[in-house]
């Protein structure tokens, strides 16, 4: 027994932020972020906190599901950019809509909502019935706002699943590759009085282009052989939902699996990089879009700092 | 032999004759950014079936050549 999706949410602060907001403080263009990166605009946050945005997503996933919150055997929340570090964000998301389970935070950084999905499959063949899943980041406290490298690339926002026990997570794949010199953010540096070593800034940051080919990497390795796991062919997925990186990573891997662009969804033209966010904020985009028709098989691929990816196969 | 395969991959990438390419030829006078260096030199591992770790950004041929033979020569 898996399980089946029966509603998604999502939330976006009200923020809009433009490539050319972005030019008026750092030395970058909308054509280049947009060649590059292929973002346009982001949300960043202003006074919202992660846990209001992943309130209203979460709000919203239960409302499509038509169940209450009290009927949720467990909350899991996929993140890296919570509020605090304890509580966990599924905990306050517990409290904020009055559910009654346990709840725990996973962090896999970008990979991490389907590293959460995964772990939720492992509790309903233990006999679970309901369990809410979300992504949710504030990455913009983590941006050093001086470094045009990466300062363009990352937005805010959260994501909402509600899953029915059920049938219809086809496969799954998580892999780790450990490395924190490509892709890391410190944790915040404190005041011991004890500690004597030198702390980094608890920014992020990136050698793009060795994320980049692990990206593009991971993401075809891991879509064929979700695909595969699931007794599917490539033409079989009917979509394919990416991590929101970069635009360019997402179009390279679709040309290297032989995937039409059109099935291979993005929003990061509007949203930027929401980290573990991104994946549920997409599937709530396609869920309420009308396009999916019973039936349709959704892949699903995510890569991150760790280095982490990850990739399932779900049926709609 | 690492300068002809080169050459070879990155005519095919923008499309255009190899016999343009020299090593002085810059990424930027070919019009290919970072992220095309990237993916070129992702094809060069498979064909020659090594891994480069990529640190430093390249602003002529010869510069991601010579990058790419002193990977070869250390094991």
């Amino acid at each position: 027994m898996s399980f089946r999706i029966i509603g998604t949410g999502s939330s976006l602060p009200s923020r809009v932020v433009t490539n050319d907001d972005l030019s008026t403080f750092l030395d970058t263009s909308d054509e280049w972020i947009s060649q590059r990166v292929g973002i346009s605009e982001r949300r960043i946050c202003t006074t919202e906190s992660v846990a209001q945005l992943a309130h209203k997503a979460a709000k919203a996933a239960l409302e499509m599901g038509g169940i209450t919150p009290l009927e949720l055997d467990m909350i899991i929340c996929a993140t890296i950019s919570a509020d605090y570090l304890a509580p966990s964000l599924a905990c306050t998301v517990q409290q904020s809509i009055g559910a009654n389970c346990p709840a725990m935070d996973i962090n896999a950084a970008c990979s991490g909502f389907i590293y959460a999905l995964d772990t939720a499959a492992g509790f309903f063949a233990r006999g679970f019935k309901k369990i809410m899943v979300l992504g949710a980041e504030r990455l913009s406290k983590l941006i050093d706002w001086n470094d045009r490298s990466t300062a363009v690339i990352f937005g805010d926002g959260a994501g909402a699943m509600v899953l029915e026990a059920g049938d219809a997570y086809l496969s799954s794949k998580l892999q780790a590759k450990g490395n924190s010199d490509v892709l890391s953010i410190p944790q915040p540096i404190g005041h011991s009085v004890y500690y004597e070593n030198e702390m980094p800034q608890p920014y992020i940051f990136m050698n793009g282009q060795e994320t980049y080919k692990f990206a593009v990497n991971a993401m075809c390795a891991d879509i064929i052989d979700v695909v595969k796991l699931a007794g599917l062919e490539l033409d079989d997925i009917s979509w394919v939902i990416p991590h929101q990186a970069n635009a360019r990573i997402i179009d390279t891997s679709a040309k290297r699996l032989g995937i039409a662009p059109e099935r291979c969804l993005k929003n990061i033209d509007r949203t930027g990089n929401t980290s573990a966010a991104s994946i549920p904020i997409l599937c709530d985009e396609l869920f309420r879009s009308g396009k999916l028709n019973d039936g349709d098989y959704i892949a699903m691929s995510s890569f991150g700092a760790g280095l982490t990816s990850a990739a399932c196969v779900v049926r709609y | 032999m690492v300068f002809e395969k080169m050459a070879a991959i990155i005519a095919e990438h923008i499309g255009g004759d190899v016999a343009d390419i020299t090593m002085d030829t810059t990424f930027e006078e070919l019009e290919v950014d970072s992220l095309d260096t990237v993916e070129m030199v992702m094809k060069l591992e498979e064909d020659l079936e090594i891994e480069l770790e990529l640190e430093e950004s390249f602003e002529t041929v010869g510069e991601l050549v010579a990058f790419v033979e002193s990977k070869l020569v250390t094991p």
